[in-house]
């Protein structure tokens, strides 16, 4: 049976690391399927022991209101691991020691793995490792992950701990029923019990009594009835007391009562700090050194109070036109040269030993080009991720929201919203995956929801088109108004879904601002690794069968005969068929139809339709057959429709993939369809009642 | 003097008296231990007034405006 150790810690404090670093690259790492935030396992070898690493979220308490508290501590409890790796940030040690107090209670091995032990001279701190061990009564490991050592040590106690427990454990069932037997082997415990003074101590002792005949309560007695007397609605609900127990302990709770300003949540927090506080004085020496650090100094510029603006934007564009522009399309291009050859060569093959038209174009246009369209996603899905992952690193996208906050708030989003939206002018896909970063599921979805409305770069090829068709003179004012009515319907939708749909659910925006770090390149390899790997094998495998989907529709007509001509597909039966539905928008008439369906696959295809439907190649005869059947007014309100109509349907994916929720994605795909018809609509009828054509 | 901590000067050293908050917000400036007694320094203000950066047990916390008016704090001396 291999052993499991569960990885808790607070934010930053460098648990992605210590987890890189004990896993080693050649980790094993499943992302956890349907909870709202991720969890990862690795799976390594020591000393002929098979261990997994369970990498819980971040977190800095185990309270209840966050879904990544409650996943923390409902996996220790439910799941039971074998050990806890408490990583703890050795420079911030009072606030890291608070969620150790706390894990103590849940009963289960544990070790202190001290953190950033490296940086401790430059802040001129020094902390006595064997009297933290001693004060605490848990064993403290000093690593410093970024740099991999201390690793060694730190797993060699772990299992020496775990085997040691293990022992004792079956030494205390042939022992038998000695009351809270389960409680002697766990030697943190015994400690713990100095966090509280008498009053509180005896409380929680007489709770845990009340409590111990119920099953859920036996796994982690001491903190279910720590959370009882704090009144956590959650715990009481997990462990369904009767009304006997309830009276109880109320009564118990009547000995310690609360005042108008300290009620017992207050009591054990403020006791947990002391207890911290008073360990610190002995075992952490602070000198005096520069009262400004590094961070400062960087903070007096990224923060400044009219600096802070302009370096915010000049940072988020520059990552923008590398994500999208030279090096990202660059990159895509050789990828799109490479599929397309491929196809190429690969017809030619096919062609010369006569296999069926059909599963040519299969192979071609169906699993290589789907396979290609996945891929020329891939650079700039990968750069975006490094980017991401230095700001994140680094500490700047903390800045980031902290500088950007106010202005987003207005719509109900948070400062970390903006680099998904800004990353939706480039493509809707990354940009849903950059939502990732964001604290909570609400703000989450808020912004994936609002993506859409960033006009994506696959859209601009519609737009040129169309201006030089009929808009010539006037192309960048067009253009910058398509962009700008999108942000304007994004901020009004936003206001309204604030108002109406998500409204109430915002977490508070407590935010830490960390020290700036500098991301290591390790750090920031597997990190991308991951990412690009997740996207891969999950969008892979149903892009790829969309793209089947899609080529069968295109190549196939209703009897089901393979056909040349995609105009006579199931595609086109259904445009035509759709038609109708374009009427009030000005353009009701088959090809406008069959272009926006085949948008669906990706917008650029629009362009590529229209070239098929009227069986025109060149860009010049293009515009020409598009100003002979669009009026300047339903060319407008073509593009807009563009603009806000259902994005394609790698996007579409993503959104579901990311929202977790059919519900949600249904909800974005019909907003988005809604408010193009409804904006097409007033644009192309009141153009008319103005006299427009 | 008693006042909230969003109305503090940048700087000044002032001692968390009590929270006005309740439900998710309380628990979690609780947990990011601002309880009564702790110092609390305001470093800066964000470029739009909002939100406000505080220093608390020796690291850098943000919080906004409407969150920080429930925290009441003392502003003479440190107790």
């Amino acid at each position: 049976m291999p052993y499991t150790i569960a990885l808790v810690g607070n934010p930053n404090s460098g648990k992605t690391s210590l987890f890189n670093a004990i896993t080693g690259t050649a980790q094993h790492v499943g992302n956890w399927p349907g909870v709202t935030v991720e969890k990862k396992e690795g799976i390594f070898y020591y000393d002929n022991n098979e261990i997994i690493l369970v990498d819980l979220p971040g977190i800095y308490s185990l309270s209840p209101y966050t879904p990544e508290e409650i996943i923390s501590r409902n996996y220790i409890i439910e799941s039971t691991p074998d050990l806890i790796i408490n990583i703890v940030d050795a420079t911030n040690l009072e606030r890291n020691l608070y969620l150790t107090t706390q894990l103590a209670e849940l009963g289960r091995p544990m070790v202190i793995a001290l953190n950033m032990v490296d940086m401790l001279k430059s802040k001129g701190i020094e902390i006595d490792i064997k009297a933290l061990q001693k004060l605490l009564g848990i064993a403290v490991c000093p690593v410093s992950a970024s740099k991999g050592r201390g690793i060694e040590e730190l797993v060699e106690t772990c299992i020496a701990l775990i085997k040691e427990s293990k022992n004792k454990k079956k030494a205390a069932t042939i022992k038998a029923n000695a009351p809270k037997s389960s409680r002697i082997m766990l030697e943190p415990q015994k400690s713990t019990f100095g966090v509280f003074d008498w009053k509180i101590k005896s409380a929680i002792s007489a709770i845990e009594d009340v409590i111990s005949n119920i099953d859920y309560a036996k796994k982690a007695p001491l903190f279910m009835a720590v959370k009882l007397f704090e009144g956590d609605t959650h715990s009481v609900r997990k462990l369904n007391l009767n009304a006997q127990q309830q009276r109880l302990i109320n009564s118990i709770l009547q000995s310690v009562p609360e005042t108008e300003y300290v009620d017992r949540q207050m009591m054990v927090a403020d006791q947990r700090y002391k207890y911290i506080s008073n360990i610190c004085k002995i075992a952490v020496k602070k000198h005096k050194t520069d009262e400004y650090t590094m961070s400062d100094k960087i903070d007096r510029v990224l923060t400044h109070k009219f600096l802070s603006i302009p370096i915010f934007f000049a940072i988020m564009l520059l990552i923008f036109v590398a994500t999208f522009g030279f090096l990202g399309s660059f990159l895509s291009q050789r990828l799109e040269v490479f599929t397309g050859s491929l196809s190429n060569n690969l017809r030619a093959l096919f062609e010369s030993i006569n296999v069926k038209p059909f599963a040519v174009s299969l192979v071609c246009d169906g699993i290589v080009a789907g396979l290609g369209a996945v891929l020329s996603y891939l650079p700039q899905i990968s750069l975006l991720f490094l980017f991401l992952s230095i700001l994140e690193d680094s500490g700047y996208m903390a800045r980031a929201a902290f500088v950007i906050d106010r202005p987003l708030r207005g719509i109900g989003l948070t400062g970390r919203s903006f680099v998904p939206l800004l990353m939706g002018f480039g493509c809707s896909v990354p940009a849903a995956l950059a939502t990732r970063t964001l604290e909570s599921e609400r703000n989450r979805i808020f912004t994936i929801l609002l993506i859409p409305f960033m006009s994506c770069s696959a859209k601009m090829p519609v737009y040129v088109l169309f201006c030089s068709a009929l808009f010539k003179d006037h192309q960048p004012v067009i253009i910058f108004s398509v962009y700008l009515l999108g942000i304007f319907l994004a901020v009004l939708i936003g206001f309204i879904l604030n108002k109406f749909l998500l409204k109430g659910e915002d977490t508070p925006f407590v935010m830490e601002l960390p020290p700036y770090r500098v991301p290591t390149i390790k750090g920031l390899y597997l990190h991308m690794r991951e990412r690009i790997k997740d996207f891969l094998l999950k969008a892979g495998t149903v892009l790829l069968l969309a793209s089947i989907a899609i080529w069968f529709l295109q190549s196939f007509d209703t009897s089901l005969q393979f056909v040349d001509n995609s105009s006579e597909s199931i595609l086109a039966q259904v445009g035509t068929k759709i038609a109708p539905i374009f009427k009030p928008l000005g353009f009701g008439f088959w090809q406008a139809s069959v272009a926006l369906l085949s948008g669906l696959v990706a917008k650029e295809t629009v362009v590529s339709t229209f070239g098929i439907l009227y069986g025109v190649a060149s860009e010049s005869a293009q515009i020409w057959v598009l100003s002979s059947v669009f009026t300047p007014l339903s060319a407008l309100t073509f593009i807009v429709f563009t603009l806000l109509y259902v994005p394609c349907y790698a996007a579409v994916f993503t959104i579901y993939k990311e929202t977790r929720s059919i519900k949600w994605t249904t909800f974005s795909v019909l907003m988005q369809f809604g408010t193009a018809w409804f904006m097409s609509f007033l644009i192309y009828q009141s153009g008319k009642m103005l006299g427009y054509s | 003097m008693e006042t909230t901590a969003d109305k503090i000067k940048i700087g000044q050293k002032t001692v968390v008296k009590a929270l006005a908050c309740k439900g998710a917000l309380r628990r979690r400036i609780i947990d990011m231990g601002i309880i009564p007694g702790v110092q609390i320094i305001l470093r800066k203000r964000a470029p739009f007034g909002d939100p406000l950066e505080f220093i608390v047990r020796g690291y850098r916390l943000c919080i906004r405006k409407s969150e920080a008016c429930q925290i009441i704090v003392s502003t003479e001396g440190d107790r």
